[in-house]
């Protein structure tokens, strides 16, 4: 029986256990829903609990656990053949899951035995004439080692499969026994299952650590890989970014740091005066009418996906600039090579930002109390006064804070960088260069055919947990200074 | 005691409140500047999306009558199917350039370009477009039938400006002598610029053919990835913030949630995308490129944005409900069930449909994943295909185009921004009519 048979099988289960559940229940008060203890629903309820989710955790533990068992195990089994023969391991395994889908096939329409497979009866021929004759085509001879780990796959999933199931079924159906006899007169059903649905909800919120735990973990067992096969001295430490797929790659983050560094710092250039004086406006200044026309039209920046901001870098601006410093431009200098630079990356990105400093200091800025600006135009003060020996002080950790997130937003933007920023790899000075990022590196190291054992490969995980570290050291920081400053005026 | 003349007179302003006010004009001037530049940008923005983008929904069309010759197609002469299968796209060339010649000579038209130049003005998916049509029904071999076919890319450019004579001197694509001969067929009609359906419907096709490239299977792959989403996303996140905000104690494993969520939401997106790599692709051996990988790295990302929005409004629930639901004997799991949250639930709704429009617009992540380089030629027949095939999504496909060569692919990589923003326009504008409609002050 397949896993998706299981499933269903155990739908019905849990079907069958609410309603027998509920009439259980029922007759035992001889109908009279007053005399229960709970609702009938909950007796039944509490049926489909016990029924159908231990048995489907089992399910779930038991699938994944046997994939990645027989995965090692026909790792183990082939390893030395794979190094006799100098054959690339993941497409030996790939020969190996499709040969063994292909035996199950042939079983399920009947031109294969399970005893002819497990008793090796048939020979190599005989088995891919009757492949091929069950309509599973093979792109290449089928040869012997292949053969075998296939046969061990399809023998430990089958085996394994069998029991799993019939774990299942039986542990559902003793849960759904359990529940019958307990759906009684007296049985308090509803805090049993409120009980359950509790679990229920705390495992869902549970949920979010295990994911961020799985990504750090993730990255960091990859980039411990990583530094098993490169010095860490020179990720952390060298100078030069220059992966080769032959031996000999610097892999130095330095560099891709520079690059992104100053693309960010670029970005906030644009968007921290724009963003703070627009903001300073809307809060003091601005009527009502021009604040709620102005504040929403900018937030749609922030809104906007960040492929179109990488396209209207690399299509219009780019081309843009070029037409001012590039070869036979307006200028007559010849500064720009190319229509991807540190400018073009780091303006259009500026432009996305405006709205994360503006509403976050505009929020900021509205929470500054009233009697500070009025004790300040008590004293004679103008309005720009007030706003720039007054308010601005008291706002600034929170300003600070804005500042710290859109840097961190800037630092981790991707597509903008991929389209706009270029693909070179130096400290250079020139904003009209083009310079690389570490997300664009880590976007060009793990695209197209990945082999999760070479040095130039894994070392993107190095790099995305430094990324990670970075960007959640800047978030803690900004929440923390945000925060610190929210308390001071409440 | 002397009378001290007052140096400045009230009715004269001093030179330092002169300067005082010039700062505060100066001061209002910079900040209503920073706005327009804010506005300048968006209008900007918008106007390039609009100018670039909306060409890509126009296709230059040849209508020609085709004579299906059967001396090409059917050399035998008994319409077996297996014989003409065996006539390969490119044994359908001549006979295009025949429906060439003819159209040329109805409309006395002369010319001197040879029969490559002359098949060159037609797309190289025309000879398959005949092919299917011919293998469709081997009967129609020996009739004369009108077709319309695509005009290759650099024809379409010609009629859209993109290309001069001067600009093709020296290209081996196309030439001036074309052009001319386009003029003359754009004069008698069967040469015309129309609305194409494709683009928004069709596939992507090889990027030698910018002319025949769609939209529409990366607008299927995304709405996969995004029933990915909703289905894992809004039951997971709701739940999450259900026993947050009303059931769990404040204690340390709660405050460790509470922070792990708010971090998450910060976490750049690209992360995910590696996270996605490692765990479901590397680990779980999830097949590469496909929607349910893009769903669940987008879940991840999604989850967050979800839970802050429904435990914000699970708060906003005034607690008079809640006092007045356990004052009749409601048990807390019943509170919550059957008042709390129907209460919450146009918000909780309005903060899903944000988070989906976000996970739509997100490509970064399904760089990683696979989701470029793949050229999505086929519509997914059925659920399961349209979940475990390799497919693409609509921002990782303007991704593609927008890395092609052929400036044609820069147009269409604009054209699909217009509908992916149409898209995120409609969630957007339906979380606001909601949040108007259903928001409840108490």
């Amino acid at each position: 029986m397949s896993t998706y048979g299981v499933l269903g099988l155990l739908f019905l289960i849990a079907i069958f256990g609410f309603f027998f559940g509920r009439i259980k229940a029922l007759s035992s008060a001889d109908g009279d829903i007053k005399k229960l203890h709970s609702l009938p629903q909950f007796y039944g309820l509490n049926a489909v609990f016990l029924a159908f989710f231990p048995p489907l955790l089992v399910l779930v533990i038991w699938t994944f656990a046997q994939s990645i068992f027989v995965d090692e195990r026909i790792k183990r089994e082939l390893s030395p053949w794979i190094l006799a023969e100098q054959k690339n391991i993941n497409l030996v395994i790939s020969e190996v899951d499709r040969l063994s889908d292909g035996l199950k096939v042939s079983v399920e329409l009947g031109s294969l035995t399970y005893q002819q497979i497990s008793a090796k009866t048939v020979g190599l021929g005989g088995i891919e004439n009757i492949l091929n004759a069950s309509g599973v085509f093979l792109t290449d001879d089928i040869q012997a080692p292949i053969l075998a780990a296939a046969r061990l796959k399809f023998y430990m999933e089958t085996l394994g499969n069998s029991f799993r199931n019939w774990l299942v079924i039986i542990g559902s159906i003793i849960g759904l026994v359990w529940a019958l006899t307990q759906a009684k007169l007296n049985f308090r059903a509803r805090p049993r299952v409120e009980q359950m649905i509790l679990v229920l909800l705390a495992a869902a919120a549970t949920l979010a650590i295990f994911t961020s735990v799985g990504i750090v973990l993730s990255m960091l067992f990859e980039a411990l890989r990583f530094f098993g096969m490169h010095p860490w001295t020179d990720f952390f430490f060298g100078s030069t970014w220059a992966p080769s797929f032959s031996a000999g790659s610097e892999l130095s983050i330095l560099p891709l740091l520079w690059g992104t560094l100053y693309i960010s710092f670029v970005a906030l250039l644009v968007a921290v005066p724009i963003g703070l004086y627009a903001a300073i406006y809307l809060s003091e200044y601005a009527s009502r009418p021009v604040r709620a026309f102005a504040k929403p039209l900018l937030e749609v920046l922030a809104g906007i996906p960040t492929i179109v901001y990488g396209l209207f870098a690399l299509t219009t601006f780019g081309p843009f600039l070029r037409k001012f410093f590039g070869d036979g431009g307006f200028l007559g200098v010849e500064w720009m090579s190319d229509s991807r630079s540190v400018i073009t990356a780091g303006v259009v990105m500026g432009m996305m930002l405006i709205p994360f400093v503006s509403s976050l200091s505009d929020d900021i800025i509205n929470a500054v109390p009233q009697s500070l600006r009025d004790g300040s135009y008590g004293l004679g003060a103008t309005q720009s006064e007030t706003v720039r020996n007054v308010i601005l002080p008291a706002a600034l950790p929170g300003i600070i804070g804005a500042i710290l997130l859109a840097a961190s937003r800037a630092i981790g933007e991707t597509m903008i960088v991929v389209l706009g920023a270029g693909a070179v790899a130096k400290f250079a000075g020139n904003p009209l260069e083009a310079l690389t990022t570490i997300t664009t590196r880590i976007v060009s190291q793990l695209t197209g055919d990945l082999e999760f054992d070479s040095a130039e490969t894994l070392v993107a995980f190095a790099l995305g947990l430094t990324l990670f570290t970075i960007t959640l050291g800047l978030n803690v920081l900004a929440l923390y200074i945000v925060r610190r400053y929210r308390e001071q005026y409440e | 005691m002397t009378d001290t003349t007052p140096t400045n007179s009230l009715f004269k302003t001093s030179d330092r409140t002169k300067s005082r006010n010039a700062a505060e004009k100066r001061f209002r001037v910079y900040g209503i500047i920073a706005i327009f530049i804010g506005l300048f940008m968006l209008l900007v923005l918008a106007s390039t999306i609009v100018l670039r983008g909306t060409s890509a929904f126009q296709q230059t069309f040849i209508t020609l009558d085709v004579e299906l010759l059967e001396s090409k197609l059917d050399k035998k002469g008994n319409r077996n199917i297996d014989d003409i299968k065996k006539v390969s796209t490119f044994g359908y060339n001549p006979i295009l350039v025949n429906a060439v010649r003819g159209s040329l000579e109805k409309n006395g038209i002369e010319t001197s370009l040879k029969k490559k130049e002359l098949s060159g003005i037609i797309s190289k998916s025309a000879p398959s477009q005949l092919r299917e049509y011919v293998l469709a029904d081997v009967s129609r071999i020996g009739q004369t039938i009108e077709f319309r076919f695509l005009a290759n890319g650099w024809i379409d450019g010609y009629l859209k400006g993109r290309y001069t004579r001067e600009s093709v001197a020296n290209s081996k694509f196309a030439s001036a002598e074309q052009f001319d001969l386009i003029d003359e067929l754009i004069k008698v009609g069967v040469v015309e610029k129309k609305f194409n359906l494709d683009f928004i419907l069709g596939a992507d096709a090889s990027d030698q053919r910018p002319e025949a490239s769609g939209i529409g299977v990366a607008v299927v792959g995304s709405f996969y990835m995004m029933l990915v989403v909703l289905l894992l996303s809004l039951p997971l996140g709701v739940a999450a913030s259900v026993y947050l905000e009303e059931f769990a104690k404040k204690n340390l494993f709660t405050d460790l949630i509470e922070i792990t969520i708010s971090n998450l939401a910060a976490v750049p997106s690209i992360v995910f995308g590696i996270l996605g790599l490692a765990v479901f692709i590397n680990y779980v051996n999830l097949p590469q490129s496909t929607p349910l990988v893009g769903g669940l790295v987008l879940t991840l990302m999604t989850l967050p944005t979800i839970i802050i929005s429904t435990r914000a409004s699970l708060k906003s629930v005034p607690p008079s409900i809640r006092d007045a639901a356990l004052g009749i004997g409601a048990s807390k799991m019943q509170m919550v069930f059957h008042h709390v949250l129907p209460l919450a639930a146009p918000g909780i709704f309005t903060g899903t449909i944000i988070g989906m429009a976000q996970a739509l617009g997100e490509s970064a992540p399904l760089l990683l994943i696979g989701m470029i380089g793949y050229i999505a030629t086929n519509m997914p027949a059925n659920i399961s295909e349209g979940l475990l095939a390799p497919n693409s999504a609509m921002p990782a496909q303007i991704y593609e185009w927008a890395k092609r060569a052929d400036p044609a692919f820069v147009e269409r990589a604009w054209g699909g921004i217009i509908i992916l923003l149409i898209f995120l326009l409609t969630m957007n504008t339906l979380a606001v009519v909601l949040r108007r409609k259903f928001e409840r002050r108490w």
